[in-house]
C-alpha cells in the first residue's frame, strides 16, 4: 500500500497541485474575511474585538492538529521504517510553526482589550507557548543533525515529548483556573457559539487548512527535489 | 462598509493588527517557502545541464526528474 504513496508517483500530483489550492485559498480566504471583518455580528459583552477569534482559534487549532499529525506520522515512520512519513511530518512543521506563533500573538492582542494585558502565565498560554518551543526543537533538529537516522530519533522523540503537552493545552482551561474562557465549541455536546459566528469561524478554518496545505505541498515538492539532487550527485 | 472596517466601536486598532500579523506572517511563509523551492529546482536543473550524454540519460529514466525539469521550464 505504502507503493502507492511512493514520492516517485506522488510528485507528478503534488508538483501541479499547488496553483489549485492557492486558488481556492485565496477565494476561500475572501469569503472568510468579508464574513469575519464585516458581517459577522459584534459579541454582547466584547462588541467587535470578538472578531480577532476569526484568527486566534483556527490558527490554534490547525497548530495542534500539525503537531498531533507530526507525532503520528513520525511513530509511523518508525514502525513501518519509511522514510516518507518523515518527510511528510517535516513537510508539515513550517506552518505548524507558524500557526502556533499566530495563534500566541493574536490572543495576546485579544487579550488587551478583554483582559486589560497583553501577557499572563496562564495554563492555556503558558502550554501554548511550550508547543511553540517544542515545534521550534524539532525544526532546529532537521537543520543541525546530518545523519538520517539520528534525526529520525531525535525528532520522534521530540513529538512523542510534546504530544503530552496537547491534552494538557485541551483540558487547560477545564482542570485549572485560567484567565481563558472555556471551549465554546463542543463536537460532543452543544457548542454555545451562534451559527452566525459559528460559519465565519468555520470558513477561516477552512481558509487556514488549505494554507497549511499548500505550504506543505511546496514544502514537500521542494525536499523531493533535494533527495533528487543529492541522487544527481551520486551519478 | 468601509466604515465598518475602520471604526470598530474602539476596537479596530486591535482587530486589524490582529488580521494584519496573520496575513503579514502567511505572505512571509509562502515567499520563503517558494523561493527555496525555486532554489532547489535551479540546483537541479544546474546539475543535470553538467552531467555527460550517458549519466544525463540514465537520470531521464526517473520519470520524477523529468517532471523537476518540465516543472521548471514551465515557471
Amino acid at each position: 500500500m505504502f507503493k502507492l504513496f511512493h514520492p516517485n508517483r506522488v510528485f507528478q500530483i503534488t508538483s501541479k497541485a499547488p496553483k489549485y489550492v492557492l486558488i481556492l485559498f485565496v477565494i476561500v480566504l475572501s469569503v472568510g474575511l468579508t464574513e469575519a471583518l464585516i458581517l459577522s455580528p459584534e459579541d454582547y459583552k466584547q462588541s467587535d474585538a470578538v472578531r480577532i477569534m476569526y484568527v486566534h482559534v483556527p490558527a490554534a487549532w490547525i497548530a495542534l492538529g500539525i503537531f498531533s499529525s507530526i507525532t503520528f506520522l513520525s511513530i509511523s515512520g518508525f514502525i513501518f521504517k519509511n522514510k516518507n512519513f518523515f518527510l511528510i511530518a517535516k513537510s508539515l512543521a513550517p506552518s505548524g510553526f507558524v500557526f502556533n506563533i499566530i495563534a500566541l500573538v493574536t490572543g495576546a492582542i485579544w487579550g488587551k482589550p478583554t483582559w486589560g494585558t497583553w501577557w499572563a502565565w496562564d495554563a492555556r498560554i503558558t502550554s501554548m507557548l511550550i508547543l511553540a518551543l517544542f515545534y521550534a526543537l524539532y525544526l532546529i533538529s532537521w537543520r543541525i543533525y546530518e545523519s538520517e537516522e539520528k534525526v529520525f530519533k531525535i525528532t520522534t522523540f521530540i513529538t512523542i515529548l510534546g504530544i503530552v503537552n496537547i491534552p494538557i493545552i485541551k483540558y487547560s482551561v477545564d482542570w485549572w483556573n485560567t484567565l481563558h474562557q472555556p471551549a465554546s465549541i463542543n463536537i460532543l455536546s452543544k457548542s454555545s457559539i451562534h451559527s452566525s459566528m459559528l460559519f465565519p469561524l468555520l470558513i477561516m478554518t477552512a481558509a487556514f487548512a488549505l494554507f497549511s496545505l499548500l505550504i506543505f505541498l511546496m514544502k514537500y515538492n521542494t525536499e523531493l527535489i533535494k533527495i533528487k539532487n543529492k541522487g544527481l550527485d551520486r551519478l | 462598509m468601509i466604515n465598518k472596517l475602520l471604526f470598530m466601536n474602539g476596537y479596530e486598532v486591535y482587530v486589524l493588527s490582529a488580521f494584519g500579523f496573520t496575513l503579514l506572517s502567511f505572505s512571509a511563509l509562502y515567499l520563503i517557502t517558494k523561493i527555496q523551492f525555486i532554489k532547489e529546482q535551479n540546483k537541479f536543473v544546474a546539475k543535470f545541464g553538467s552531467l555527460n550524454s550517458e549519466k544525463a540519460k540514465s537520470a531521464k529514466s526517473q520519470r520524477i526528474n523529468k517532471e523537476i525539469l518540465a516543472n521548471a521550464t514551465n515557471n
